[in-house]
């Protein structure tokens, strides 16, 4: 399980993410939400250990990542912001680099790097450099990744930022067939997505989580019944404050 | 210790992904023998030794070695790659030390393939070839300190180009403080001792012990702590980053 506890990132005199606190199950697919800037992205970079918090700590999976990172980094799959990769390295390359790094080894290596790459539909770019692919196939590369190792927790920003609809359409099921008995955090804008795959989502403005609940029962919160407007109504709101 | 092989691995490989890894080696090899052919008078001294060649590493390794540590993480900085390789299960030691150990042996390739320099002494008299492996094994110590510097550098910044300049800066500094002209300026005010340390801070004191065959434990010991004490500020400057 994810387990934070008051997580607080400021910089200098600016407060990015407000001492959150939550925790996600096994199971659950959380949808998280919020405007640019809300800090979608520092939690994110604080629970996989890329940023060191300012106060408060995150643990994943039962270990702390500010004690022992490196098992709290082992059972973690994390596609960041952008889906950055080496852009010299071709995917078959870039996804055995991370097959060492995870230590994958023997028949389970070569049957999870053939599982992912069908998952993902990668066997016709294999061997072109990751800089000349297009964007959706770059994100592609990004989510074999982070899903290489079978990893119990999965966090993944924006996963389908830039896939045409198609794409967005085979991620989603993607990760509705693989949340059976995993932790899957996504962050997302498109609330659409929210209602495809999660169950359970946090709306987070300014820092602080101003909504937490089921997509469903967020939308039954608004007048009109919809995400988006529940959504405009606790985010303007709180920036207007 | 699997890790630092498999990061060193890939870096070592991105080298070679692009001409730059070649062109590199090229202009080193270019520079190196005209410098000892040209400036070092290697015929007309009718001495059978690499003196003129291995005087010039130095100087040599000031603009080039720079140029190979760059990249070692301000690419990462500036691709976001750093983001995905600081959040896969490996230490920050690991992570400096996997990719120092790549650049290192990347510059120790440049450095072997001068190899024909060797045949060539070799050929035309007798030389002391206990000498000759003792100032290599020097200038790869000290290609080794000027990559640590670089290594560090790089860390702090995203882009390339600062990089190169500061790294140059710095590694100037640790060339120039065995010279005269900085000693002089130390050597009115400060107690001897002190002047005496600051020498020998200089590389390019170090390298010359190292150089002319007195294989000096001191010598060794003082390029392997500036590495170490560079890598550990390396990852100090990562995680510091972190947390800003």
């Amino acid at each position: 399980m994810i387990k934070t506890h008051s997580l607080t990132k400021t910089y200098g005199g600016l407060t990015a993410v407000d001492a959150l606190s939550f925790s996600v199950e096994p199971g659950e697919v959380l949808g998280f939400l919020g405007p640019n800037g809300a800090g979608k992205s520092t939690t994110m970079k604080m629970i996989t250990g890329f940023l060191t918090p300012s106060a408060g700590w995150a643990e994943v999976c039962g270990y702390r990542i500010d004690s022992q990172p490196i098992k709290a980094k082992a059972c973690m799959g994390y596609l960041p912001e952008g889906a950055p990769c080496y852009g010299e390295m071709t995917p078959w390359q870039f996804l055995n680099f991370i097959a060492d790094i995870r230590g994958l080894r023997g028949e389970h290596r070569n049957a999870r790097l053939e599982t992912v790459i069908g998952q993902l539909q990668l066997e016709h770019v294999l061997r072109q450099p990751i800089e000349t692919l297009s964007k959706g196939f770059k994100r592609r590369v990004g989510l074999a990744q982070a899903i290489l190792h079978d990893p119990q927790v999965l966090i993944l920003d924006e996963p389908t930022d830039g896939l045409d609809p198609n794409q967005k359409h085979e991620v989603r099921s993607l990760i509705n067939a693989m949340s059976k008995d995993k932790i899957i955090v996504i962050s997302t804008h498109i609330l659409e997505e929210v209602d495809a795959v999660c169950s359970r989502a946090i709306i987070i403005a300014r820092g602080r989580i101003v909504a937490d609940d089921t997509p469903q029962a967020l939308e039954q919160q608004s007048s009109t019944g919809k995400l988006e407007d529940y959504f405009r109504s606790v985010t303007l709101s709180e920036v207007a404050a | 210790m699997s890790a630092i092989l498999t990061i060193f691995r890939r870096e070592l490989a991105s080298y070679f992904a692009t001409p730059v890894a070649y062109v590199f080696i090229v202009i080193f090899l270019i520079l190196a023998g005209a410098l000892t052919f040209y400036l070092g008078n290697f015929y007309e001294r009718g001495q059978a030794d690499l003196q003129p060649f291995f005087s010039f590493h130095p100087w040599l390794y000031l603009f080039l070695i720079p140029a190979i540590s760059m990249r070692l993480w301000s690419e990462e900085r500036k691709s976001g790659s750093i983001e995905l390789l600081l959040t896969l299960p490996v230490t920050m030691l690991q992570a400096v030390l996997g990719k120092f150990l790549a650049a290192w042996v990347f510059a120790g390739l440049a450095l072997a393939l001068t190899f024909p320099i060797w045949i060539t002494v070799n050929y035309l008299g007798n030389p002391d070839n206990g000498i000759i492996l003792a100032a290599y094994l020097g200038s790869f110590l000290m290609a080794g300190a000027f990559l640590a510097i670089g290594t560090c550098i790089s860390a702090t910044t995203r882009n390339q180009v600062i990089a190169f300049i500061i790294t140059v800066m710095i590694c100037f500094l640790f060339l120039l403080s065995g010279f005269d002209l900085v000693l002089d300026v130390f050597s009115g005010w400060l107690p001897q001792w002190l002047v005496d340390t600051v020498a020998s801070f200089s590389f390019l004191t170090n390298f010359q012990a190292i150089s002319k065959g007195v294989l000096d434990l001191r010598n060794v010991i003082y390029f392997v702590l500036v590495i170490a004490f560079w890598l550990m500020a390396s990852a100090v400057v990562i995680d510091s980053k972190k947390a800003a």
